[in-house]
C-alpha cells in the first residue's frame, strides 16, 4: 500500500522545478538558517527522485525543511536534528549513507580498490623494470613485408 | 505507408545483421576470403537500411502522424519544428532507434576506414559489432516497437515532456549516444583481437582514434546535459549525482582511461591485457548505463521507461556480451606478452597511475549508484546514496589525479626522474601555490575547497603551458614558437586536453566555494542587493508562447548606477502536458553569472525571487568544451590519417620521435 501511495505520488508530483526554499521559511537568524540549509541538503525528498529537500519543491520537502527549522529554534544540535528526522523516516531518509553494518564497505569499496590497484601496479611495475630487454625484434614475415611496402609506395 | 516501410528496412536490418555477425566470423577462422568480404557490404547495407528506417519515423514525426502511437504520445502538432525532430529520440523507444542507428553508422565507417587492417581482423571487428547491433535489433523489434499503430488515432498528440523541449536537451541525447556507442568499436576492437589472439602496437593504434571520437562525444554530451541542468532545473544546479549522470560518468572515466592506456600498447607494447580489459569495461559500462537509464531499476529523474521486461531484455544482452568477452579475455589474456621494459619512475608507470586513480574513481561511482539496490537486496535495508557521499568519496581520486598529472606528463618514457620532471614545473607550481595563498587570504573565514580548486586547476593549465613549451626544444624564441605552431596535433591535443580539465576543476571549486543565495519577496519596482549587483523587479505580465502560457519577469541588474542586464525570468506551463517549467534567466559573465529565478505570487503581493550569484559557472563548460578540443585535436593528428589508411606517407618524416 505504501509502495502504491508513493507510486502515485511520483505519478502526480513530476519533476517540477520552481522555488525550493520559500521566502517565508527563511529563519531570521541568519546563523541558524545557514545550518538549516546545509542540514536540508544532506536530507532526502521521500517523494521525489534523487532530490534533497532543499532542491524539491514538494509540499513533503517543504514540511520537512519546517520541521528542520523548529528543531534547531528549539535548540537541538546538528546531529540531534538528524536523528529526530532518522527517526520518524528511517535512514532512507539519509543522502550520505551512515558508516554503520555493511555500509562501511561502500565506505571503503575506494581506498580498498585504490591499495589494491597500487599494489598490483607496484608489483607489474617491479617486474617490467626487471625484465630483460627485449634483444632481437621478431624479422617481418613476408606477408609484413609485402604490406609495408605497398603502404611506402603510396 | 512510409511508416510501414521504416518498420519493414529494419527487419530487414535485423537480419542483415545477423549474416553478418555469423558469416565473416567463420570466414577469418577458415580463412575464406569469399566469406569474410561479406562483412563490408553488410555493414553498409545495415547501416543504410537503418537510416531509412530513422528517417521514416522522423517523417511520422514531422508530419504529426498520430496513427503512429510514438508520435501521439511524444508530439503535439503545435510543437516548434525543432522539438518535432527532438521528439524523435525524446522517448525510450526513438532513442533505442537512435542508438541502433549510431551503432550500424560506427559499424559502416569501420568498414569504410579499416581499408588498413588486416582482413582477418577487419572481418572479426565487423561481426562482433554485429553481434552487438543483432541483440539490439531484437530489443527493439521485441520490447520496444516505435513503428507501432494505434487503431484509433487521436486528433492531436499528447506532447513532450516540456523539460525536453530545449535547445540543450535536444541534442544531449545524439551526443551522448555517439559517446555511449563508440565505445562499442573499442570493444569489438578488444574482442576481435583476443579471438585473433594478437596484440601489438599496431592495434593500439587502431584502437585509439575510435576510443579518442567516443570519449569525445561523450564530453560534449555529458556537459550538454550538465549545462542544460544549470539553466532549466532552476537551482544552478550543474551535476547531481543522478544514477542517470552517474550512468554516463563511468564510460566517461573508462574511456579516459581506456585511451591513456592504448598509448602505451601503441608507443611501449606494454599494458596490454589490461588495455583490453578496459575496452571491454568500457563499453560494459555504457550497457549498464543503458540498463539503469532504460529499466529505470534506479529511479531518477531522467528515467522515462519503467518496464521490467526491457530491463531484463538488457540485462541479458549485458550478460551475453560481458560474460562472452570476459570468458575469452580469461582465456586468452596470457597470451598476451609485454615486450616494453620500464622503470618504476617513467611516463609508463605514470599512465599506470592514470589508470588505477580513473578506474578506481568510475568503481567509486559504480559502487555508489548501486549500493541502495545492494543494500536493499542484501540486506533488507532501505536507504539513499546522493550528492554529499559522492563529492567526499569521489573527489580525493581527482584532487590526487590534478596533483600528479603535469609531472606524470612531463615524464620521459622508459626511465625518468620526479625532480628532473618537476624541474620546469617549479614556475608553475609556484605561481598555481601563489594564487591559491592569495585566493585564501582573500575570502575569510569559508571552506578550503575554492583555493585547493583554484591551485589544482592553475597548477593544471600552466603545467600543460610549460609541457608544450617544452616540446619546442631549444634555442631562440623565435625558432621555438615556430616549432610550436608545427608540433603535431597530439601534443597540442594533449596540452589542450589536460588545460580543459584544470579550467573545468577551478569553475566547480569556484562555484561550489564562492556562490551567493538569495530568496526573497519582492514588489513590483523594489530593488535588493546581491553580492555587489542592485536588482529590480520592473515588471511581471502574462505572455503568450507557441504551446504554452508565460508569466514572465522583468529584472534590472545594475552595478552602482550602471545598468548591466536586463533579464527575464519565466514560469511557463504547458497545458497540453499539464506541467510548469521555470526557466531560469542569466546574465553570463566570464567570471560571474548572475541568475534569477522567479516564483509563485505571494498572498500579500510581490513575487518570490531566488537569485544567485554564481562565480566561475561558465569555465565549467569551457573546460569541457576545451577537453572536447583537445581530443579533436588529437584525432586530427596526421598519424591517424596515415594508420587508418592515408595516402600521403611524406613529411612523416617532420614527426618527432617518442
Amino acid at each position: 500500500m505504501k509502495h502504491l501511495l508513493l507510486a502515485l505520488m511520483l505519478a502526480v508530483l513530476p519533476l517540477s522545478p520552481a522555488l525550493a526554499v520559500q521566502p517565508d521559511e527563511v529563519l531570521d537568524d541568519p546563523v541558524l538558517e545557514e545550518r538549516a540549509r546545509e542540514l536540508s541538503r544532506g536530507l532526502r525528498c521521500l517523494v521525489c527522485r534523487n532530490e534533497s529537500i532543499d532542491d524539491s519543491n514538494a509540499t513533503l520537502a517543504r514540511d520537512l525543511r519546517l520541521l528542520v527549522r523548529e528543531r534547531l529554534v528549539a535548540g537541538d544540535s546538528d546531529d540531534e536534528v538528524i536523528d529526530y528526522v532518522v527517526d520518524r523516516y528511517g535512514e532512507y531518509v539519509l543522502l550520505q549513507p551512515r558508516a554503520t553494518g555493511a555500509n562501511w564497505l561502500l565506505w571503503a569499496a575506494g581506498p580498498i580498490m585504490l591499495i589494491l590497484g597500487a599494489g598490483i601496479a607496484i608489483v607489474y611495475l617491479r617486474r617490467r623494470e626487471a625484465a630483460p630487454e627485449p634483444v632481437e625484434t621478431a624479422a617481418l614475415s613476408d606477408e609484413e613485408k609485402a604490406r609495408l611496402n605497398d603502404i611506402l609506395d603510396k | 505507408m512510409i511508416t510501414e516501410l521504416g518498420h519493414f528496412a529494419l527487419v530487414l536490418a535485423f537480419l542483415v545483421a545477423i549474416v553478418q555477425a555469423v558469416v565473416p566470423l567463420i570466414g577469418a577462422h577458415k580463412r575464406w576470403p569469399g566469406w569474410m568480404s561479406v562483412a563490408e557490404p553488410a555493414a553498409n547495407a545495415q547501416f543504410l537500411l537503418t537510416a531509412f528506417s530513422f528517417a521514416a519515423l522522423t517523417y511520422a514525426f514531422v508530419t504529426s502522424d498520430f496513427s503512429v502511437r510514438l508520435v501521439t504520445l511524444n508530439s503535439h502538432s503545435l510543437k516548434p519544428m525543432i522539438y518535432k525532430i527532438s521528439g524523435v529520440w525524446g522517448n525510450h523507444e526513438g532513442s533505442m532507434l537512435l542508438w541502433v542507428l549510431i551503432l550500424t553508422l560506427f559499424g559502416a565507417m569501420a568498414a569504410w576506414f579499416g581499408g588498413n587492417l588486416p582482413p582477418t581482423l577487419k572481418a572479426r571487428v565487423l561481426a562482433v559489432q554485429s553481434a552487438i547491433s543483432v541483440a539490439f535489433f531484437a530489443f527493439i523489434l521485441f520490447t520496444s516497437n516505435p513503428f507501432l499503430r494505434l487503431a484509433v488515432p487521436p486528433f492531436d498528440g499528447q506532447d513532450l515532456n516540456p523539460l525536453l523541449q530545449d535547445p540543450g536537451l535536444a541534442f544531449h541525447p545524439p551526443f551522448l549516444y555517439l559517446g555511449y556507442v563508440g565505445l562499442s568499436m573499442a570493444f569489438s576492437f578488444a574482442v576481435a583481437a583476443l579471438i585473433e589472439g594478437r596484440v601489438d602496437a599496431a592495434w593500439g593504434r587502431w584502437v585509439r582514434p575510435w576510443t579518442l571520437a567516443a570519449w569525445v562525444f561523450l564530453t560534449i554530451g555529458i556537459g550538454l546535459g550538465s549545462w542544460w541542468a544549470y539553466y532549466e532545473l532552476g537551482w544552478g544546479g550543474f551535476w547531481f549525482w543522478d544514477p542517470v549522470e552517474n550512468a554516463s560518468l563511468m564510460p566517461w572515466l573508462i574511456a579516459a582511461a581506456l585511451l591513456h592506456s592504448a598509448i602505451v600498447v601503441e608507443k611501449r607494447e606494454a599494458l596490454k591485457s589490461w588495455t583490453i580489459l578496459l575496452a571491454i569495461m568500457a563499453f560494459g559500462f555504457s550497457l549498464i548505463g543503458t540498463f539503469i537509464v532504460r529499466s529505470g531499476v534506479i529511479t531518477s529523474v531522467h528515467a522515462f521507461a519503467n518496464d521490467p521486461e526491457r530491463g531484463v531484455f538488457i540485462l541479458l544482452i549485458l550478460g551475453v556480451f560481458m560474460g562472452g568477452a570476459l570468458i575469452l579475455y580469461a582465456a586468452r589474456a596470457q597470451a598476451m606478452e609485454a615486450k616494453g621494459v620500464f622503470g618504476m619512475v617513467s611516463r609508463e608507470s605514470a599512465l599506470v597511475f592514470n589508470n588505477i586513480l580513473l578506474a578506481v574513481s568510475a568503481f567509486v561511482v559504480f559502487v555508489g549508484t548501486i549500493w541502495p539496490l545492494v543494500a536493499e537486496l542484501a540486506f533488507a535495508r532501505k536507504l539513499s546514496v546522493g550528492a554529499p557521499f559522492f563529492n567526499m568519496a569521489f573527489t580525493p581520486f581527482f584532487v590526487i589525479l590534478g596533483a600528479i598529472l603535469p609531472v606524470g606528463a612531463m615524464m620521459p618514457w622508459k626511465r625518468g626522474s620526479l625532480a628532473r620532471a618537476f624541474r620546469p614545473l617549479r614556475g608553475a607550481f609556484v605561481l598555481a601555490l601563489a594564487l591559491a595563498a592569495l585566493a585564501f587570504a582573500l575570502q575569510t573565514g569559508r571552506s578550503a575547497l575554492g583555493p585547493v580548486g583554484l591551485f589544482l586547476g592553475a597548477w593544471l593549465v600552466f603545467g600543460a603551458a610549460v609541457d608544450i613549451w617544452s616540446r619546442t626544444g631549444r634555442g631562440a624564441i623565435g625558432e621555438r614558437l615556430r616549432r610550436l605552431v608545427r608540433l603535431p596535433g597530439a601534443d597540442w591535443g594533449k596540452a589542450v586536453a589536460h588545460a580543459g580539465l584544470g579550467v573545468t576543476m577551478f569553475g566547480i571549486a569556484g562555484l561550489m566555494a564562492w556562490e551567493a543565495e538569495d530568496i526573497r519577496v519582492v514588489q513590483k519596482g523594489e530593488s535588493f542587493d546581491i553580492a555587489g549587483y542592485t536588482l529590480t523587479l520592473q515588471e511581471v505580465e502574462r505572455v503568450q508562447g507557441p504551446n504554452y502560457i508565460s508569466t514572465m519577469g522583468t529584472v534590472q541588474v545594475a552595478r552602482g548606477t550602471r545598468v548591466i542586464s536586463t533579464l527575464h525570468p519565466e514560469k511557463r506551463s504547458y497545458p497540453v502536458a499539464q506541467m510548469p517549467t521555470t526557466e531560469a534567466a542569466i546574465d553570463n559573465g566570464f567570471l560571474r553569472d548572475v541568475y534569477v529565478v522567479i516564483g509563485d505570487p505571494q498572498d500579500n503581493g510581490g513575487w518570490a525571487v531566488r537569485t544567485y550569484y554564481k562565480p566561475l559557472a561558465n569555465w565549467i563548460w569551457g573546460g569541457a568544451i576545451l577537453m572536447a578540443l583537445g581530443g579533436c585535436l588529437s584525432l586530427g593528428d596526421r598519424r591517424y590519417r596515415v594508420a587508418a589508411g592515408a595516402r600521403r606517407m611524406r613529411g612523416a618524416a617532420g614527426v618527432p620521435a617518442e
